[in-house]
């Protein structure tokens, strides 16, 4: 037992032996450059699922009308925010059709005019724990924080995290803090979560 | 203060509650599992395992016939001056650092060891031995003000903290002072809901809230004040038996020791 035990080691010792002219740079700048494409480009497509609005919704024409982000993206009264604004605001203009675009026609016949409310994407959608008060921040520009939709004429993709389910344009936390550290602003945690 | 340990704040909110107003009902406890979210428990029974970061104690004289009374004490979350719950935190995931000294609490963080539970003379802490069940149709009222919480983590009475942050909000909106709000344009959901209004709420530094006299009245007192926690929810009760409860004894060991107010 003890010498076939002895002739199979020294057989595997040869062909370790053969094998050294394996290793090198070559091989591990392959090896490099695979690891990288998997983790920026493979891994980042599979945990990240696109989406498109469900209406193409163009903010430019309707800046170039001369309308600005809060003649729809409105405070209540109680100093909330409303966010996206919904069907009783779009149709005080488009109740009707009233351009020769499609994506308007999409919108009066099957949304408007059946009395149903668009399920936009919103980018930038928090966690259930996050509490953030837009007229904290009214000092601030939309665009500072929000893709500066303004001079797109078609809405951005929405990209999904398969696992989480949140928006991957979403404000991170560190982005937040950073923001209030700068700015001499408290981290408490209770300044933001709920 | 007796230690130095306690943070001061410019606002301080603090509940002061008429003990001899309270009639018991409870409608504070179910105000408060409406705007927090919690979830009505399986088994109600089990009272080792029931969520309530509102809950009405009955304390008794312990004399019989004529002469037996009764009180009933709410008891919320203390937001301790100087709270043994936060530096037994192995995670932060509790502190006491915002305007206004509100404990917070946050439940992404918790890691469920309940060192904090172990750690709060008051038992205001609480651990989900389950995840929340929502029955049918009840899932459509729940509040947009509180996160779910899921299974294996603590939580607490937080004074109804979103309420705070909307009342700032509010404040903003009208072109008023965020940091110093009016008496009353914060309510947590206890205080507001209370048909006899034996809770009132304020900022216990401000000469202007009513709470401000409250607290420091006479009748005045708050629970285990020799443990030096330095609790923001004080007790007010004309009868002194209430009055001693309330120490329970904690310094000397014999019923109505000398109360020291800070």
């Amino acid at each position: 037992m003890d010498q076939k035990l002895q002739e199979l080691w020294g057989e595997v010792m040869e062909e370790k032996k053969q094998c050294k002219g394996c290793g090198g740079a070559l091989p591990f700048l392959i090896g490099f450059v695979a690891a990288v494409i998997a983790g920026w480009v493979l891994f980042p497509n599979l945990l990240y699922s696109k989406k498109v609005q469900p209406v193409r919704f163009s903010h430019k024409v309707h800046q170039e009308q001369g309308m600005e982000c809060a003649s729809c993206h409105v405070f209540r009264d109680d100093g909330s925010y409303a966010g996206l604004p919904n069907n009783d605001k779009c149709m005080e203009c488009h109740a009707d059709v009233v351009g020769s675009d499609p994506a308007e026609k999409i919108y009066v016949e099957q949304y408007a005019q059946k009395g149903k409310e668009v399920p936009w994407l919103i980018y930038q959608n928090q966690p259930d724990n996050v509490f953030f008060s837009h007229k904290a921040h009214e000092s601030f520009e939309c665009k500072e924080c929000h893709l500066e939709v303004g001079k797109m004429d078609t809405p951005p993709v929405y990209y999904e995290n398969r696992l989480s389910g949140y928006s991957k344009q979403t404000m991170k936390m560190w982005q937040c803090e950073r923001c209030h550290a700068e700015n001499g602003v408290s981290n408490a945690c209770h300044v933001c979560h709920k | 203060m007796a230690h130095g340990a306690t943070k001061e704040f410019k606002v301080t909110w603090g509940m002061v509650i008429d003990l001899d107003k309270c009639t018991g009902c409870g409608a504070c406890m179910t105000a408060c599992q409406v705007e927090n979210n919690i979830a009505p428990m399986v088994d109600a029974s089990n009272k080792m395992r029931t969520l309530s970061w509102m809950l009405v104690f009955e304390l008794s004289n312990k004399k019989s016939g004529a002469e037996a009374e009764v009180a009933y004490l709410p008891r919320p979350c203390m937001q301790c001056g100087n709270p043994a719950c936060v530096p037994v935190c192995p995670v932060i995931a509790t502190e006491k650092n915002e305007e206004g000294g509100i404990v917070s609490q946050v439940y992404p963080r918790c890691i469920g060891c309940r060192y904090c539970m172990a750690a709060c003379p008051y038992h205001a802490r609480y651990f989900n031995w389950e995840d929340p069940i929502f029955p049918k149709g009840m899932e459509k009222a729940l509040s947009p003000s509180t996160s779910a919480r899921p299974r294996g983590v603590v939580e607490k009475c937080n004074f109804c903290h979103t309420r705070f942050m909307q009342a700032k909000d509010k404040a903003r909106q009208d072109g008023g002072n965020p940091e110093g709000l009016a008496d009353g344009a914060y309510m947590p959901a206890c205080a507001e809901i209370c048909p006899t209004g034996a809770i009132s709420f304020g900022d216990v530094k401000n000469k202007e809230h009513k709470v401000f006299d409250l607290a420091q009245g006479k009748d005045a007192f708050r629970l285990l004040e020799k443990l030096g926690l330095n609790p923001q929810v004080y007790y007010v009760s004309k009868r002194e038996w209430v009055r001693k409860l309330g120490d329970n004894y904690a310094a000397t060991g014999k019923p109505g020791a000398a109360k020291k107010h800070s």
